[in-house]
C-alpha cells in the first residue's frame, strides 16, 4: 500500500544553518532515501522550492483566478513529498521515524493513498455508455 | 532498476508472509532484543527475498533464510546508526558476536512466539493496546485490517500501536514467558485479550467472523505451547460458541435466541472438539472460569432442544462459577437457568432480588430476562415495561430489532 508523507520544515531554522550543517543533513537524508529504494519502500518523491515560489489557482466568477504563494500559509512550510510503499500504516510510521530529517526537527504528515480504482471503473463505464448512446 | 518480480513469486512471498511473519518476527525479537528493529529487519528480509528469489528460486526452508537474512540486515542497520550515534556501537558489536551462535530450531521458534504474546499482553500496556499489538505482531494483521474490525480510523489504531511499543521499550518489558510464580496471573491477562478479540467478533457477521477466527487461532497456538487447563477451557468455550454462528442470526441479520435456534445448523465438528477440550480441562481439577463457561456451553451443545436441556446441571455449573468469579451477570444467568426447571416465578423472584441488590439496572439483559419471565407468567403490562427498559439500554442494532419485535408481539 502507498503512503504519502508530507515533510514540513521551519524555513527560518533552515536558513540559519551553516553550509556544513546543511550538507551533513542532506547526506544522511539522501543516504536514507537510498536505503528506502534498496528495500523497495521508495515509491517516489520530490523536494519543493520555497513556498513563495508557489502559484495557487482557484475558480472565481466563472474563470480561473490566481494568487501567488501557497494555498495554506503556515509557520512550517511544506518542503517535500515522499511516497512510501509500506505494508501498513505502522510500517510507514516506522520507516519515517527512522528518517534522519526527523532529527533536524522536520515534521511528517503520513496519509494513506486513496484507492480510486472502483470510482474510476464506475466512471469509465458511465463514459462508455454515453458514447455508445 | 530492479527486475520486475514475477506475479507468481510475489504471490508466494505474500502467502509466506501471512503464514510465517509471526514466527520470524518473534524469533528476531529474541535475537535482536528490540521489537522495532526486529520488524524493520523482517521487512528488509522479505524485500531481499523478492530480489534474490527470482534468480535462486525459493529456498527449501524459507524461514531460516528469512531469519538469518534479517539478522544481517539488522546488523547493517545498527552499524549505520552507530556512525551517527556512538551509544549504538556496543549494540552492533554484541549482535555481530552473536551471529555465529546456534541460531534456532522449530521448538525454539514456537517458544519465541509464546514470549512475544506475553510481551504484547503485558499489564503495563493498556488493554486496547494489548489487543492491537497481539493482532498485529502475533496474527500478522495490518493496521488497516485491525482498524476496520474495531471501527476506528487507521490513524487512531496506528497510534495505539506506536504507544504500546513505546511503553514496552521505555519500561524495558522483557521478552520472556513469566516464571511459574507469576504465570497464572499473566496467563489470565493473555486469555482475557484472546477472549476480548473473540467477543469483539461475536455480534457482527463480516469483519467479526474474521476476529473470532483469529482468536481461535491464538487459542490453538497457546494450547500447543502451554499445558494449562484454562487454555483448554478457553479454546473449548470459543469453539462451542463459534459452533452456533450460523444459527444465531436470521438471513436478515435478526438475532435468534438459543431456545429458537435451528440446532441442525450448529457445527458438529467444532462442538466435538470443544467438548473434548472442556472434558480434559475439567479432569485436571485445576480449571477456572473459562472451563466452567465452556462446560455450560457444552451442556447446551449436547441437548437436542431447549426443552430437553439439563437446566439443573447448568444451574449447578453457574453455582460453581459464582464461587470463583462472583458477578451479578453470572447470578442473572443462574436465575434464568433455575426458571427453566423450577418455573418462572422462582426465576423472577431471584431476578427482582438481584435488581434490588446489585447495580444491574443499567444492564439490558437483566431487563429483557425479567420481561421474558413476566411474559411467560402472563403478566403482560410488566413484561412490556421491562422490554421497554431493555430497549432503551440496547446499543446493538440486532438487539434493538429483537426487543422491538417482542414488544409488538405483546400488543
Amino acid at each position: 500500500m502507498k503512503y504519502l508523507c508530507f515533510g514540513y520544515y521551519d524555513k527560518a531554522k533552515f536558513d540559519g544553518m551553516t553550509e556544513s550543517e546543511r550538507n551533513a543533513m542532506f547526506d544522511t537524508c539522501f543516504e536514507y532515501d537510498d536505503q528506502l529504494r534498496a528495500n523497495g519502500n521508495w515509491a517516489g518523491g520530490e523536494a519543493l522550492q520555497p513556498a513563495e515560489t508557489a502559484l495557487t489557482l482557484y475558480w472565481k466568477n466563472g474563470k480561473v483566478a490566481t494568487t501567488d504563494g501557497p494555498y495554506a500559509e503556515t509557520k512550517e512550510q511544506l518542503g517535500g513529498l515522499l511516497i512510501l510503499e509500506a505494508r501498513d500504516m505502522n510500517h510507514a510510521v516506522q520507516l519515517m521515524s527512522q528518517h534522519p530529517a526527523m532529527r533536524y526537527g522536520n515534521i511528517f504528515e503520513i496519509r494513506p493513498a486513496g484507492d480510486m480504482t472502483d470510482i474510476e471503473q464506475a466512471s469509465k463505464k458511465r463514459r462508455r455508455q454515453k458514447t455508445t448512446r | 532498476m530492479p527486475t520486475p518480480v514475477p506475479e507468481q513469486l510475489s504471490q508466494a512471498v505474500e502467502t509466506l508472509y501471512r503464514a510465517e511473519s509471526g514466527r520470524v518476527l518473534a524469533t528476531l525479537v529474541r535475537l535482536l532484543g528490540d521489537l522495532d528493529l526486529a520488524e524493520e529487519a523482517m521487512h528488509e528480509a522479505f524485500a531481499a527475498a523478492l530480489v534474490s528469489w527470482p534468480q535462486t528460486g525459493i529456498p527449501e526452508k524459507p524461514r531460516p533464510w528469512l531469519i538469518s537474512t534479517a539478522r544481517f540486515k539488522a546488523i547493517d542497520r545498527i552499524r549505520r546508526r552507530a556512525r551517527v550515534d556512538l551509544t549504538q556501537q556496543d549494540h552492533a558489536l554484541s549482535l555481530e558476536a552473536q551471529i555465529n551462535e546456534t541460531p534456532f530450531d522449530d521448538e525454539a521458534i514456537e517458544d519465541d512466539r509464546l514470549r512475544l504474546i506475553f510481551t504484547c499482553c503485558h499489564p503495563a500496556v493498556p488493554p486496547e493496546g494489548q489487543v492491537a499489538l497481539t493482532l498485529r505482531e502475533i496474527c500478522g494483521l495490518t493496521t488497516e485490517e485491525i482498524a476496520s474490525a474495531f471501527l476506528v480510523t487507521p490513524a487512531t489504531l496506528a497510534q495505539r500501536i506506536v504507544r504500546a511499543k513505546a511503553l514496552i521499550r521505555d519500561k524495558k518489558i522483557p521478552y520472556q514467558v513469566p516464571d511459574s510464580q507469576e504465570l497464572s496471573v499473566r496467563l489470565a491477562a493473555v486469555l482475557q485479550v484472546v477472549y476480548l478479540i473473540f467477543n469483539e467478533g461475536y455480534p457482527t457477521e463480516t469483519q467479526g467472523a474474521a476476529l473470532s477466527r483469529e482468536a481461535i487461532r491464538l487459542g490453538r497456538l497457546l494450547h500447543e505451547l502451554l499445558q494449562e487447563p484454562e487454555v483448554k477451557g478457553l479454546l473449548g468455550l470459543m469453539l462451542l460458541q463459534e459452533s452456533r454462528r450460523a444459527a444465531r442470526a436470521s438471513p436478515d441479520g435478526d438475532l435468534i435466541l438459543l431456545e429458537q435456534q435451528d440446532r441442525s445448523l450448529w457445527n458438529t465438528e467444532q462442538i466435538a472438539e470443544g467438548i473434548s477440550l472442556t472434558e480434559s480441562a475439567l479432569l485436571s481439577r485445576r480449571f477456572g472460569a473459562y472451563t466452567l463457561q465452556a462446560a455450560i456451553a457444552a451442556v447446551h451443545a449436547e441437548s437436542p432442544s431447549a426443552a430437553a436441556t439439563d437446566w439443573r446441571q447448568i444451574a449447578l455449573l453457574y453455582d460453581r462459577l459464582l464461587r470463583i468469579q462472583p458477578s451479578p451477570v453470572v447470578e442473572l444467568n443462574r436465575a434464568v437457568a433455575i426458571a427453566m426447571f423450577e418455573g418462572p416465578e422462582q426465576g423472577l423472584r431471584l431476578i427482582d432480588d438481584l435488581l434490588a441488590r446489585e447495580h444491574l439496572s443499567r444492564y439490558q439483559h437483566a431487563h429483557s430476562a425479567r420481561a421474558d419471565l413476566c411474559r411467560r407468567l402472563g403478566r403482560i403490562p410488566e413484561a412490556r415495561a421491562s422490554y421497554e427498559m431493555a430497549l432503551a439500554l440496547a446499543r446493538q442494532e440486532p438487539d434493538r430489532r429483537f426487543l422491538t419485535r417482542r414488544l409488538e408481539e405483546l400488543k
